[in-house]
């Protein structure tokens, strides 16, 4: 999640909800993020919620550290459970992410998960996601994780260049995530993820390509792959500032994108959202598709978002001030938003766009519409599902996603 | 300071033997106004505790700028304090001149309301351009001249020097050059001694019908149109109906006085006297500068010479940046035109800037002044498209077509073109002959001869295109004579030149803002120019957009904006959500400052950009 918090509302002191906002919950499935602030090194190009250091001190003298923070995050979690009242819904998917989620120990995952199972009772066929790290972990902790009910597992393997992964400042030694995938079957994971970033100073179309070719070797389910986004006030950005590393052009973005859809595609990997590309309709990432179709989810861990039936809102960054919230038994929510009628149905366009698919014609105003008109005649749209009622965004479209959203809200 | 007079004489009641009608002719800068509140302070019309810096500009804009844009005349008594003492109070009527080349027919009309003029030059800068110009018109008039050389206080001041330059163009010797310093009062009561003793009385038929020259009009929200005039023959009296000669529409006078310097109602004005009159019209075009007063009964029936209707030599469009500020665009402009007679407008559509005026204007300062009042007392933010000369199209089969707007320039089979033309009159300092020279080349100038005026300035004349001054020309001959140089110029009439329009194609289509006409030796060049321009400005969009110079339907340059291949933001997960909706929300806000040219968005800034780039834009050149 990117480092800067929206303005906002304050949220209460308990984290209470307004009403409208649980009416016909029982309709949305319910989702959990965990968020884990901790990193061994920060990333040149990340502008993420993390932290390198393993202990922080918290307003009014609360200690944050790696090894109580697991039973910080359960103190979330029961305050979700009172926020949420009698919302009677078992949750469908769990998401661990970070930072390095695996900077902890398995076992503290596990209790996290544990947590959320006596809380709120897990589906039969939940889906519990954590991000990895391919250097902190082995089978054993794999295994761990497994019994411990994770059955997706997504490793940031990001390049299998080491002259990329070093302008990434990315430590892991390449053919580490490709031997995590083989470690992460043999234990029973069903689902794995590869993460890609395209577009890194100084990768050529051919790195890029032998980066592809690498994740069809390790064989996952599921690919994302991320044009590489310069953030202000990253060292990546200071250092295109000083002239050390290029900038890369959005044509060359456009470029690597449309090879990692060749590539992808040509292997049975299917798109089913901009940045995300799986072999069956079972690999997607249900947990992501809850965000992406206005689900409802519960974001615990400094900084995380949650949404619940229009209200989103958003914790403390800090990991200490997170920590003395939640010890003074108050929320560690730093602000909120209502979202308006208008807003939501923004919302779903500017989502819904980037989905496999699509949108509902239905959704669009009469200016929407004509501009939906224009996409389709400049081959942005699909003419197929047009016609069925739904705008779904072509290769080309795909690229222009945001500049098509930006005619259809109208 | 000499005791204030008494026994003032009274208008309608003053031997014309007692006036002395004066202007004051000089460069912005040279200290005019100053010098006029000298004399304000000096007569005792206007006492120490109301005194004001520059008492007698009205406007903030005249004030800031430094500039005097409407004249006026104000009501001196003074008792000339050399000599035996026996002189008696005479009556000095100070018409304030505007001080710009632009207003050339309103200081002609100044001048003719005048037997004398007092020629004020900064002793440290020497005469300018537009001084030289006006004393030229003063001399034709036959007025009197009165040289002055002011600040000499300055520790640059170098008063033999300039002393010599004056008194070679006026033909008199360097002593008869006053050296005064109206910041510090020195020398202002031998200027008003020798305003009495050199200035001829006027001389009128005092029984005669009256006749009374207008020479200057303004309009006053609560008052209505002020008209000052001249009383030449008889005399105009309170409550009479006067007749406008030109029209031959006839008024009631409702107040007649003179200023003093605040407006004071009076029986009436004698022959050879110069005061206001109210009539209750509101709009100055109903009073206009030049045209005869007369009474209506018994009236003359010969108007004076000299009366001329204004004619605007320069156009431009005005725009609002935001389309819903036409209707106020309309109303400023109908209240500009109330104190204006030169400014005309008629409504005019963009097809890339929307609904706006084809406003015409004296010439560029008059152009920056309107501009600067509807965006400053209007609170109107515009944009104005380059500023273009009127053009005489005739077609071959033998039509012809008047074209103020450079998108209206006919097609077709054209014979001739003709543009006007204007005689400039460059003041320098002699080192930078070679490079004005060189410059007025570029803009096609002709020499027409050239004058020491002294040792190290000279005096350059060319006949130019007005459309190569419209520009940037004065910029550029500034910077290429380091501020030094002043320009003056008169229209004088047209020429026949191979003149083109070159147009800007945005995909194909057509965008009038940017319609040009060129000499064809420069056509070339305004094309490419531009075109690399609006590629820089306009963004990258869903498709590949050419951008086009053509002439006709010849195309002379070409670049071309790359289809955008990618916009789209990688990552959209849960805490991206709101960032990403008001990222969008923000975004939408750019697209309304866009403007659809045909299918293309263009940002307003690229019009502006554009419009007022260096090498096209007429904005603040009109200090001189």
């Amino acid at each position: 999640m990117p480092s800067a918090l929206p303005d906002g509302e304050p949220v209460p002191e308990d984290g209470s909800l307004p009403a409208p906002a649980l009416a016909g919950a029982a309709d949305r499935p319910l989702g959990f993020y965990l968020h884990v602030p901790y990193c061994a090194t920060r990333c040149g190009y990340c502008d993420f919620n993390t932290y390198t250091a393993t202990e922080l001190r918290g307003t009014g003298g609360v200690l944050a550290s790696r090894d109580n923070y697991a039973d910080t995050l359960i103190d979330e979690v029961r305050l979700a459970r009172k926020v949420l009242g009698d919302d009677s819904r078992e949750v469908r998917t769990v998401f661990v992410g970070g930072g390095t989620p695996t900077l902890l120990a398995a076992d503290d995952l596990v209790r996290m998960l544990g947590a959320i199972r006596d809380e709120f009772g897990l589906a039969a066929d939940a889906e519990v996601t954590t991000e990895a790290n391919p250097e902190s972990v082995d089978e054993r902790y794999l295994a761990t994780l497994r019994e411990g009910g994770f059955n997706r597992i997504s490793f940031g393997m990001q390049s299998a260049q080491q002259h990329v992964l070093k302008v990434l400042d990315r430590t892991h030694t390449p053919g580490r995530p490709e031997a995590c995938v083989a470690e992460a079957r043999a234990v029973g994971f069903d689902h794995v993820n590869l993460d890609l970033i395209y577009g890194t100073p100084g990768e050529s179309d051919d790195d890029w390509r032998s980066s592809l070719e690498a994740v069809l070797g390790a064989g996952p389910d599921h690919v994302s792959a991320y044009a590489l986004i310069v953030e202000e006030g990253t060292q990546l950005a200071r250092r295109i500032r000083r002239g050390e590393v290029p900038m890369t052009d959005d044509d060359v973005h456009a470029d690597r994108y449309l090879i990692a859809d060749e590539v992808l595609g040509a292997a049975g990997y299917e798109w089913y959202e901009v940045s995300n590309w799986a072999t069956s309709r079972a690999a997607r990432c249900l947990h992501n598709e809850l965000y992406w179709r206005g689900a409802d989810w519960w974001g615990a861990g400094p900084g995380a978002h949650s949404h619940v039936g229009g209200v989103r809102w958003w914790n403390v960054k800090h990991p200490g001030a997170y920590a003395g919230a939640l010890a003074a038994g108050r929320s560690p929510g730093a602000g909120r938003e209502v979202l308006s009628e208008e807003d939501r149905r923004v919302e779903r366009i500017l989502l819904e766009l980037r989905l496999r698919e699509g949108v509902p014609l239905a959704l669009l105003r009469s200016a929407g519409l004509v501009a939906a008109g224009r996409a389709l005649g400049e081959g942005l749209l699909e003419a197929g599902p047009y016609g069925e009622g739904r705008a779904v965004l072509t290769l080309r479209g795909r690229l222009l996603a945001d500049a098509v959203v930006r005619d259809l809200v109208d | 300071m000499p005791a204030i007079p008494s026994h003032v004489p009274e208008p309608s009641r003053t031997d014309p033997a007692l006036l002395r009608n004066f202007c004051i002719i000089a460069h912005i800068d040279h200290g005019k106004s100053t010098l006029a509140d000298r004399m304000l302070q000096l007569t005792g019309v206007v006492d120490q505790r109301q005194m004001r810096a520059q008492y007698l500009d009205r406007m903030d804009i005249e004030r800031e700028r430094g500039i005097t844009i409407k004249s006026q005349a104000v009501r001196l008594p003074w008792a000339p304090t050399d000599g035996d003492g026996q002189a008696g109070t005479h009556i000095l009527n100070m018409i304030d001149t505007p001080g710009h080349v632009d207003f050339t027919y309103e200081v002609s009309r100044s001048l003719a309301a005048c037997e004398g003029t007092v020629l004020l030059v900064d002793a440290a800068q020497g005469i300018e351009a537009q001084t030289l110009a006006n004393l030229y018109l003063a001399m034709e008039n036959e007025l009197t001249i009165v040289p002055v050389l002011n600040k000499i206080d300055l520790p640059a001041a170098q008063p033999e020097k300039f002393s010599e330059e004056l008194a070679n163009l006026i033909g008199c010797q360097p002593e008869d050059v006053l050296k005064v310093s109206a910041k510090t009062g020195i020398g202002v009561d031998a200027l008003l001694n020798r305003v009495v003793r050199d200035v001829p009385a006027p001389v009128g038929v005092k029984d005669a019908p009256a006749r009374a020259m207008i020479f200057d009009s303004v309009y006053d929200s609560y008052r209505g149109v002020v008209t000052y005039v001249r009383v030449i023959d008889g005399q105009l009296n309170k409550r009479e109906r006067i007749k406008m000669m030109s029209t031959g529409a006839t008024h009631e006078l409702l107040e007649i006085g003179v200023s003093s310097p605040e407006m004071t109602p009076a029986d009436g004005i004698g022959v050879g006297e110069v005061g206001y009159i109210i009539t209750g019209v509101k709009d100055v075009r109903q009073s206009k500068v030049g045209d005869t007063i007369t009474s209506k009964d018994k009236g003359a029936t010969e108007a004076l010479g000299g009366y001329k209707d204004p004619k605007p030599m320069v156009f431009s469009g005005l725009y609002p940046l935001d389309g819903s500020d036409y209707p106020d665009l309309r109303e400023a402009l109908d209240k500009l035109q109330l104190n204006d007679a030169a400014l005309v407008y008629e409504p005019e559509t963009s097809a890339a800037l929307g609904f706006g005026f084809r406003v015409g204007f004296l010439g560029l300062l008059h152009l920056d002044v309107i501009r600067e009042r509807l965006e400053r007392e209007f609170n109107l933010e515009l944009i104005a498209t380059a500023p273009n000369v009127v053009y005489r199209v005739i077609m071959e089969d033998g039509k012809e077509h008047t074209v103020t707007n450079p998108s209206e320039f006919p097609e077709g089979k054209i014979d001739k073109v003709f543009e006007p033309v204007v005689r400039a009159t460059i003041l320098a300092p002699s080192e930078f002959i070679g490079s004005i020279m060189e410059l007025c080349q570029t803009r096609r100038g002709t020499l027409l001869g050239m004058d020491y005026l002294s040792e190290d300035r000279v005096e350059i004349r060319y006949t130019l295109p007005l459309a190569e001054i419209v520009f940037d020309f004065f910029d550029n001959l500034k910077s290429k004579t380091r501020g030094y140089a002043s320009l003056d110029y008169e229209p004088t009439g047209e020429q026949d030149a191979q003149l083109v329009k070159v147009d800007i194609l945005l995909h194909g289509d057509r965008v009038d803002a940017f319609s040009a006409v060129t000499h064809k030796d420069a056509a070339y060049a305004y094309g490419v120019r531009l075109v690399a321009k609006l590629r820089e400005l306009i963004p990258r969009q869903a498709f590949e957009i050419p951008i086009q110079a053509a002439i006709g339907s010849r195309v002379i340059a070409r670049e071309t904006i790359r289809a955008i291949r990618k916009d789209v933001l990688a990552k959209c997960y849960g805490g991206d959500i709101s960032r990403k909706r008001k990222l969008l929300e923000k975004q939408k806000e750019g697209k309304k400052r866009m403007k659809m040219v045909g299918s293309v968005e263009v940002p307003q800034d690229a019009f502006i950009a554009v419009l007022s780039s260096d090498e096209n834009a007429g904005s603040g050149k009109g200090k001189k």
